[in-house]
C-alpha cells in the first residue's frame, strides 16, 4: 500500500523508495530527515585537545554494553541469598557464552567508570562546564554518582564472600551522619544487618531505580550536549576556528574507538574471566583483605588513615562529612568558578582539579599496595 | 562560750573513739581469719596461689580441708585437734582426705549435681592406688596431679590437668629417670610429644585429641591390657576397631598375644599414618609378619596398589583443576566433586583395617570413578579455554578488520572533502 508521502514524492519528482532503497523507505516513515539535517550541520571543534571529546561517546558505548549484557544476565540471575551465588555459577558454567556475558558486564562496568572519570576530568580541565553548559556538568556529575551506585549495588549481587563483607563495611558508613544516619543504613540494608533482604533491595536499585534515573538524567545530558554542541576551551591556541563535521568524520572516529574498546573487552573477558569467589556466609568471620571496588578505594583508604578522634568529632565522621562536602563542591563547580564563566583563565580551579586527581591516584595506589 | 564549745567537742571525740578501742582489745583474742593472717607471713606466695582456687571460689576456706578454728587468733586454739584441726595429710591419707567431700554424694550435690563421686574408689584400682596401699608413699595421689593449694577447675586452662597440660603433669614423675628408677621406662612423654595426637592437641589446639588420661584413665590410671588396646583406641577410632574385630588379624593377634593396634601404630609415639604403611617393603608394617608367597603378603601388595593408584589419580585431577583455575576457568563444582574423591580415599584408608583387599578395591574403584570424572571436567575446562582463545583470536581479527575498514573510509571521505 502506498502512503500519502510516496504519492507526494512521485508528484514532486523526487526519488521514490523503489529507487533509493531501505534508507529512503525508513526516512519516509520515521520522519528522520530533521535529525539528519542536524547531524549534517553539527560540527566538532578541532584543536590540540580534540581527543578528549571521544571519551563521552566511549562512556555511552560502554553503558550500552552494560544494558545489553545486564538484560541477558537477568534471564538467569535469581536475586535471593539462597540462589544468587548458584545462579551466577550456573551462568558461568552451564549457560552458553554465559561466562562471556558476565565477564563483559563486569569488565565493561569497570572500564565505563574509568572512562567516565577521564571524561569528567577532561571536561573539568578544559573548562567545558562554563556558561552555558552548567547543567550539562551537573547532569554529568549526577550520572557519575549514579554509576558509582550501580557499581556498589552490582558488587553484592553475586553474593560472594568478599562482596558481602565489603557491603557490610560500605553500608555502615552512612551511620556517621547525624540524625538520619541510622535510618540510611537500615534503608540500604533493609534491616539492621546485611542479609538476603539487602541483596533483593540492591537488585531493585541496580535493575530498576538506577536505570530509571539514568534514562532520565542521561536523556537531559545528551539533549543539552546537542543543544550547546561541543565546548571550545577558552584561552589562546583554541580559537583557530577549525571544525570537523560530526557526521561522518567525528562519528566514524568515535566508532573506531568503540571497536577498540570492544576488542579490549573481548580480550579481558576471554583471558581474565571475572572471578566468582566463594559463596557468602554471614556467620563466617570476615576474610582478610576486604576492600571495596577500586573506584571507592581512595575514599576507603582515607577513612582508614584518619585517626579515631580529630578535633571535636570522630575521625570517620569527619572524613565522611568531608567527602559529602567535596561531592557538593564538585557538583557546583560551574557556579563557583566565576572566572571560567567569563571565559578567563581559572588557575585556582585547575589547581584544585589537579590536587583532586593526584589525591585519587595516590590513595588508590596506597589501597592497592596495602 | 568558746571554752564550753571546745569541752563539748572533746567529750564527743572520746565517745566516738571508745568503741574502736574496745574492738581493738578484743582483736587480740578473736581474728577474722587467723589461717590467712599467720600463713601469709610464713609463705608469701600462698595467698596469691589461693586466688582462683576452685574451693575458695565455692566459699570453702582453709578450714574446709584442714579443719581448726580460724576465728581464734591464738595459734594453739586455732589449730587445736579439739576444734577439728587435721593439718596436712600424709600421702597415704590424701585420697581419704579429698574423698571426705568428693566421695560424699550429698555434699557434692550442693555444688554440682552432675559431679562424679567415684574418684577415690577408682583411684584405689589404679596402679598408683595399688602401690599406695602396698605402702609406697612416693606414688602419685590426688594432689600430685591437681596440686594442693591453688587447685583450678579441670576445665580451667591453668589447671594442671587441662588437656594441654596433662602430658607435662604426668611427665613430672614418668619422665624423671631418678624418680622412676626400678619402676617403669621414662620415655613415654618424649614419645608422646612426637605423636600425631600431641600435634593435634598442642599445635592444632584440638582439645578432643587424646592425651595420657584418655587412654590410661585418669583416677584409675593403669596401662591398658594387650587385649583391651583395640577397645581403648576404638573409643575414638570406632570404624577401624569394628573392621579390625571382623578381620582375620583379630584372632591371630589374640593367639600371638600381640597388642592389636600397637603392632602397626605403636603406643605413645603414634605417627600420622601413611599409605606406605601398607605394602610389601619398608616402611610397610605388613612385612614384619608376612613374607613373600603368603596370602597376607599378596593382599598387602594389592591394597597398596589400589590406594596408591587412587591417590595418584586424585592428585592428577587436582593439578588439572588447579591449572584450569589459574587460567581463569570456573571449576568450583568440579572441585566439590573432587572432595568426594578424597572422602573415598580416606574411606579406603579406614577400610585397610579390615585387611580385606576386596573391600579396599571396591572403595578405591568408587573413588577412581569420581577422580576420572573430575579429570574429565578439568580437561573440558581446558578445552573450553582453548575454544575461548580461538574465539578471541577470531573476534579480534574481525574487530581489527572493521577498524581498518573504518579508518580507510575516513581517509576516503576526507580526501573527497578536500
Amino acid at each position: 500500500m502506498k502512503t500519502t508521502t510516496d504519492f507526494k514524492e512521485r508528484a514532486s519528482g523526487r526519488p521514490t523508495e523503489a529507487q533509493s532503497g531501505a534508507a529512503e523507505w525508513l526516512r519516509n516513515r520515521l520522519g528522520t530527515s530533521p535529525l539528519e539535517e542536524i547531524a549534517a550541520e553539527k560540527t566538532v571543534p578541532r584543536h590540540r585537545h580534540s581527543l578528549w571529546y571521544y571519551f563521552g561517546g566511549m562512556t555511552l558505548f560502554l553503558f550500552s554494553i552494560q544494558v545489553v549484557t545486564g538484560i541477558l544476565l537477568l534471564l538467569y540471575y535469581r536475586p535471593s541469598a539462597e540462589e544468587a551465588f548458584e545462579s551466577v555459577q550456573f551462568i558461568m558454567t552451564d549457560v552458553s557464552f554465559g561466562w562471556l556475558v558476565r565477564s563483559l558486564h563486569s569488565w565493561s562496568a569497570n572500564l565505563m567508570i574509568a572512562v567516565l572519570f577521564v571524561h569528567m576530568f577532561s571536561v573539568f580541565f578544559l573548562k567545558a562546564y562554563r556558561r552555558p553548559r552548567e547543567l550539562t556538568w551537573v547532569t554529568g556529575v549526577l550520572l557519575l554518582f549514579i554509576s558509582l551506585g550501580f557499581g556498589f549495588s552490582g558488587y553484592l549481587l553475586p553474593w560472594n564472600k568478599l562482596a558481602f563483607f565489603a557491603t557490610r563495611v560500605g553500608t555502615e558508613i552512612p551511620r556517621v551522619f547525624p540524625f538520619f544516619g541510622d535510618f540510611m543504613m537500615r534503608f540500604l540494608r533493609g534491616g539492621d544487618e546485611v542479609t538476603g533482604a539487602t541483596l533483593t533491595r540492591f537488585f531493585g536499585f541496580h535493575v530498576a531505580i538506577l536505570p530509571a534515573l539514568t534514562t532520565l538524567i542521561l536523556g537531559v545530558h545528551l539533549w543539552l550536549v546537542q543543544c550547546h554542541g561541543m565546548s571550545r576551551p577558552p584561552g589562546p591556541g583554541y580559537e583557530n576556528g577549525k571544525t570537523m563535521k560530526f557526521w561522518p568524520n567525528f562519528l566514524l572516529r568515535d566508532i573506531m574507538g568503540w571497536l577498540f574498546a570492544l576488542g579490549l573487552l573481548a580480550a579481558l573477558a576471554a583471558i581474565f574471566p571475572w572471578e566468582l569467589g566463594e559463596k557468602a556466609d554471614p556467620f563466617a568471620s570476615a576474610p582478610a583483605g576486604i576492600r571495596p571496588e577500586w573506584f571507592f578505594l581512595f575514599s576507603f583508604e582515607t577513612l582508614k588513615l584518619l585517626p579515631a578522634h580529630l578535633w571535636f568529632m570522630e575521625g570517620e565522621t569527619l572524613g565522611v562529612l568531608a567527602f559529602a562536602v567535596g561531592a557538593a563542591f564538585w557538583l557546583l563547580v560551574p557556579f563557583l568558578d566565576k572566572r571560567a564563566a567569563r571565559g578567563l583563565p581559572s588557575r585556582a580551579f585547575t589547581a584544585i582539579g589537579l590536587l583532586v586527581l593526584i589525591y585519587i591516584i595516590v590513595m588508590t595506589a596506597i589501597g592497592f599496595l596495602a | 562560750m568558746k571554752a564550753r564549745l571546745y569541752t563539748a567537742l572533746s567529750v564527743a571525740g572520746w565517745l566516738a573513739l571508745a568503741p574502736s578501742t574496745v574492738l581493738g582489745q578484743a582483736a587480740t583474742a578473736k581474728s577474722a581469719n587467723s589461717c590467712v593472717e599467720c600463713h601469709t607471713g610464713l609463705d608469701e606466695g600462698l595467698a596469691h596461689k589461693m586466688q582462683g582456687d576452685i574451693h575458695v571460689e565455692k566459699g570453702l576456706g582453709c578450714v574446709g580441708c584442714h579443719g581448726g578454728d580460724p576465728s581464734q587468733a591464738d595459734q594453739d586454739l586455732a589449730m587445736a585437734v579439739s576444734r577439728g584441726f587435721t593439718g596436712a595429710p600424709k600421702p597415704s591419707q590424701v585420697p581419704a582426705f579429698c574423698g571426705k567431700c568428693h566421695s560424699d554424694a550429698a555434699f557434692m550435690k550442693r555444688y554440682d549435681p552432675a559431679e562424679r563421686i567415684d574418684q577415690q574408689a577408682e583411684y584405689l584400682t589404679s596402679g598408683h592406688g595399688k602401690r599406695l596401699n602396698q605402702g609406697d608413699q612416693t606414688v602419685a595421689t590426688c594432689i600430685s596431679c591437681h596440686g594442693a593449694h591453688g587447685i583450678r577447675s579441670v576445665d580451667h586452662p591453668e589447671s594442671r590437668v587441662y588437656p594441654t597440660s596433662v602430658a607435662r603433669t604426668c611427665g613430672k614423675c614418668h619422665a624423671d629417670p631418678n624418680y622412676m628408677k626400678g619402676r617403669l621406662p621414662t620415655n613415654q612423654a618424649e614419645h608422646y610429644e612426637k605423636s600425631v595426637h600431641a600435634h593435634a592437641l598442642t599445635k592444632k589446639n584440638d582439645l578432643s585429641a587424646p592425651t595420657c588420661n584418655d587412654c590410661h584413665g585418669n583416677h584409675g590410671a593403669s596401662p591398658p591390657g594387650v587385649a583391651s588396646v583395640a577397645n581403648v583406641c576404638g573409643t575414638c577410632h570406632t570404624r577401624q576397631a569394628e573392621l579390625f574385630r571382623k578381620s582375620p588379624h583379630n584372632e591371630s593377634f589374640q593367639q600371638l598375644g600381640q597388642g592389636e593396634c600397637l603392632a602397626c601404630h605403636g603406643n605413645h609415639e603414634i605417627k600420622s599414618p601413611t599409605d606406605e604403611m601398607v605394602g610389601t617393603s619398608k616402611p610397610a608394617t605388613c612385612v614384619d609378619c608376612h613374607a613373600e608367597g603368603d596370602p597376607g603378603f599378596t593382599g598387602a601388595a594389592e591394597m597398596n596398589r589400589s590406594i596408591a593408584a587412587l591417590a595418584r589419580r586424585l592428585g592428577e585431577a587436582e593439578k588439572l583443576l588447579a591449572r584450569a583455575e589459574r587460567a581463569g576457568m570456573e571449576v568450583s563444582r568440579a572441585r566439590f566433586g573432587l572432595t568426594e574423591g578424597h572422602d573415598a580415599l580416606v574411606g579406603t584408608r579406614v577400610l585397610v583395617h579390615g585387611f580385606s583387599p576386596g573391600l579396599v578395591k571396591a572403595e578405591t574403584q568408587r573413588g577412581m570413578s569420581i577422580a576420572n570424572q573430575t579429570w574429565k571436567q578439568g580437561e573440558q575446562a581446558l578445552e573450553e579455554l582453548q575454544f575461548r582463545r580461538k574465539g578471541l583470536a577470531a573476534s579480534l581479527l574481525v574487530i581489527g578488520f572493521a577498524l581498518v575498514a573504518v579508518y580507510l573510509k575516513i581517509q576516503q571521505i576526507e580526501r573527497a572533502q578536500k
